[in-house]
């Protein structure tokens, strides 16, 4: 009698699920082809925007902070304070796109990563951005993700003791060069000295410190790296005037962040803040004269500070002020710059050259915000 | 086995004065003696050059300028009281530790008494140790002591002070250190910001309590008569045996991530710590298999003919003998899991030795002075060694192993 009941229950359930699915379709038959309507329907309606198109910012936005893959121990890039806060030029990148995405540059989860770490991070989406002195090459960016903006551009160089003698690569024969190990710099460095023809020993290390304590301790002639490393590195030299970089460049470091593939909302939100640091620095915009420059006589500084039109951030899902509030929180191009390599920098001192703005005769250049 | 032979009365032998000792170990004849007078040559010259370059020309400003960082990282200097509190509950349990198994945790609950001693009244001229930093490092050894006292009370036992340790490790580690959402005064910390020696005492620490029962289920599983579970375990513990720590910490790391659903996230030193884990765990099954081996099968033969279960068998039997007898070789794998920790650098992770990295990037000055920062970083993992394997010493003597 009771198993009856059961059967005779269940059945209802089952008929009046059946019942709910075909809402048109009369007999349970037809419930099959009521589903195959419904999963059409959603294919029916073709996406505005390609596939993909907001997810991380999505996630970022739900999340409320920036994932950010950085440097802890690249002096001037990403390093600690003595308190061991991450600071550094790449680190206040990722402020300033948490600061315009969220308005406080302190919306980020800073997340330490190691060189071979950069391309799986980017490939897994593991992080929302990677700001670790990254060079743009063809490879990562077609295999790793996308590199936004280069904001700095650094080349390898040489650096030698002053009393060496040695000028000009040729000088370089024969001679014994410390350099970190499996990098593109120990690449670059065999390319160059094929190419022309030398010979040279090379005496690696795995720690980037210790190319230079062996370098100081006499055990090779030269060290080689990027130029803003050997700049960082012969500041900090008990005699710091007896050694030079040399005016060789070997090697194109464009360093840039970059953001995973596959939505280009997100990609275009961290290039519009890299835009916004380097207009503002056009503009004369800084983090002291912000507000007053809100109701500036230049529209295009109105534009960009949020107060009039429309720059873009409607569709990019920010703020109109999302780029004032990056300038606000890191200061804009030329400010972060001279905080951590300007002349009274607190990394080290390293003149502008190359990573001026274009106006003034350097290679930094960004599409105009309006 | 000789004793028949040894004239049972035969006088103690005198103990030998400084001299004759002497004479009879370091002088025994001339090759000894020129060895004896090349070895202290050579020590005098190799302690001196270190000694003047540690005392005058080493520069140990790195090490002196943000201690903290050596501690706990880059662990948000508002929250530094949870740390603190950590510490002070390690350091009481490491009294009453002391209290109660005197012979092992002794010496390393008076050094770390003096050492944090030490730490809160040397002038450093740093403002990062602040004076609430240094009442905490003061108040470590007093709490040493008071647990001292209680430890030595007959109400104690071991398996109090186990269970309290292993809640004080749950609370520290799940609840203290990584903060609850919910609660306002302990917010969330990421652990990305943990760093320094609290990341390589917690990865030696929680590698260790994990991968040891892994490893006897697993050298068990190894000997199992069900097919599967053999199979799996052999299968287990030679695909890890077989590739270096380094390969399962990338695997880990970098691959685990692939296979993922895109976004999702598993903490970075979680993945470390499963790493760890499967590789420690993989090299104690071995170890514990080669004590369970070394158990007579009659041990298991008169327990069954007394009526026991399996399960009896192997819990009371076989595994308090084999263990027993592993003791040297699993602590030797503990001490090199210790060491191993630092391998943890090459997937992002800032332990101590990630830690004196970024240290030594902290400004132009430092860059160059690795050196100093190594061996300071050296040394700390030189007195922890020390007082594991010192502690395996004692319990070998304690349980008179090599001696039957």
């Amino acid at each position: 009698m009771r198993k009856i009941l059961i059967l005779i229950v269940s059945l209802l359930v089952i008929s009046l699920v059946a019942v709910a699915c075909a809402s048109q379709a009369p007999s349970p038959e037809k419930v099959v082809e009521t589903v195959v309507v419904t999963v059409e329907v959603p294919a029916e309606q073709a996406p505005v925007q390609p596939q993909g198109y907001g997810t991380i910012a999505n996630r970022v936005r739900e999340r409320g902070k920036v994932v950010c893959g950085v440097h802890t121990e690249l002096l001037g890039f990403g390093y600690l304070d003595e308190n061991g806060r991450n600071i550094g030029f790449d680190v206040d990148l990722c402020r300033a796109v948490a600061a315009a995405m969220f308005g406080d540059p302190e919306a980020v989860e800073l997340v330490p990563i190691t060189a071979a770490d950069r391309g799986p991070v980017l490939q897994t989406g593991e992080v929302d951005m990677v700001s670790r002195n990254m060079t743009w090459t063809s490879k990562r960016d077609a295999e790793w993700g996308n590199f936004t903006w280069i904001t700095f551009y650094d080349g390898q160089g040489f650096l030698v003791h002053s009393d060496s003698g040695i000028k000009t690569l040729q000088d370089m024969d024969g001679a014994s060069i410390c350099v970190t190990t499996g990098t593109t710099t120990e690449k670059n460095l065999a390319t160059t000295f094929a190419d022309a023809g030398l010979s040279y020993e090379a005496v690696t290390f795995e720690e980037t410190s210790a190319v230079y304590g062996a370098y100081e301790e006499g055990r090779c002639d030269v060290a080689t790296s990027d130029k803003s490393q050997l700049a960082a590195v012969s500041a900090g030299f008990a005699n710091p005037k007896d050694h030079v970089i040399l005016d060789i460049t070997i090697s194109k470091e464009p360093l840039t962040p970059a953001v995973p593939s596959g939505d280009d909302q997100w990609f275009d939100i961290v290039k519009s803040v890299m835009w916004g640091l380097i207009n503002a620095e056009e503009y004369g915009v800084t983090s002291s004269n912000i507000e007053e420059m809100k109701s500036s006589d230049n529209a295009n500084i109105r534009t960009m500070l949020g107060e009039e039109g429309d720059w873009g951030y409607s569709v990019l899902g920010l703020e109109p002020d999302s780029l004032a509030k990056a300038v606000a929180a890191v200061g804009n191009y030329g400010e972060l710059y001279n905080h951590y390599f300007g002349p009274n920098g607190i990394a080290f001192t390293l003149p502008r050259g190359l990573n001026s703005l274009w106006s003034e005769g350097g290679m930094i250049y960004a599409p105009p915000i309006k | 086995m000789n004793a028949s032979n040894s004239p049972p009365t035969l006088a103690p032998p005198v103990a030998p004065g400084p001299l004759e000792w002497l004479r009879k170990n370091l002088f025994s004849n001339w090759f000894n003696a020129v060895l004896t007078l090349a070895s202290l040559v050579f020590l005098y010259f190799t302690l001196v050059t270190i000694l003047r370059w540690a005392l005058f020309s080493a520069d140990w400003q790195p090490v002196t300028y943000s201690p903290l960082l050596f501690l706990v990282g880059q662990y948000p200097r508002a929250q530094l009281w949870r740390p603190g509190l950590s510490l002070l509950i390690g350091t009481f349990l490491i009294g009453m530790s002391w209290g109660l198994w005197e012979r092992y945790i002794k010496p390393f609950a008076i050094f770390f008494a003096i050492l944090l001693t030490i730490l809160a009244i040397f002038p450093l001229k740093t403002p990062t140790i602040t004076l609430s930093i240094r009442a905490v490092f003061l108040a470590s050894p007093v709490l040493i002591i008071l647990g001292y006292r209680i430890g030595r009370l007959p109400a104690v036992k071991g398996k109090y002070v186990i269970t309290m340790w292993l809640l004080a490790a749950i609370f520290i580690t799940l609840v203290l250190l990584p903060g609850l959402g919910n609660i306002p005064a302990l917010p969330k910390i990421a652990t990305t910001s943990w760093g320094g020696l609290l990341i390589t005492l917690l990865l030696a620490v929680g590698g260790i309590t994990l991968s040891f029962p892994i490893g006897v289920l697993l050298a068990l599983g190894r000997r199992s008569s069900l097919t599967v579970v053999k199979l799996f375990s052999i299968f287990f513990i030679e695909t890890i045996r077989g590739v270096p720590l380094v390969t399962v910490l990338f695997m880990f790391s970098i691959i685990l991530a692939l296979f993922l659903p895109a976004g999702s996230r598993i903490d970075r030193i979680v993945r470390a710590l499963l790493a760890m884990v499967f590789f420690s765990s993989a090299y104690t099954a071995e170890n514990v298999r080669g004590g369970l081996q070394a158990v007579p099968p009659g041990q298991a033969e008169a327990a069954k003919a007394l009526g026991l279960s399996n399960f009896q068998i192997t819990t009371f039997i076989v595994l308090p003998q084999a263990l027993r007898l592993v003791i040297p070789t699993i602590v030797g794998q503990f001490i090199s899991l210790f060491k191993d920790t630092t391998l943890v650098v090459i997937v992002g992770i800032n332990d101590l030795l990630g830690i004196s990295n970024a240290v030594l990037n902290l400004k132009p000055q430092f860059v160059h002075l690795q050196m100093e920062v190594y061996l300071f970083v050296a040394v700390i993992f030189w007195i922890f060694s020390y007082f594991m394997s010192y502690t395996s010493r004692e319990l070998e003597k304690s349980l008179g192993i090599g001696k039957r």
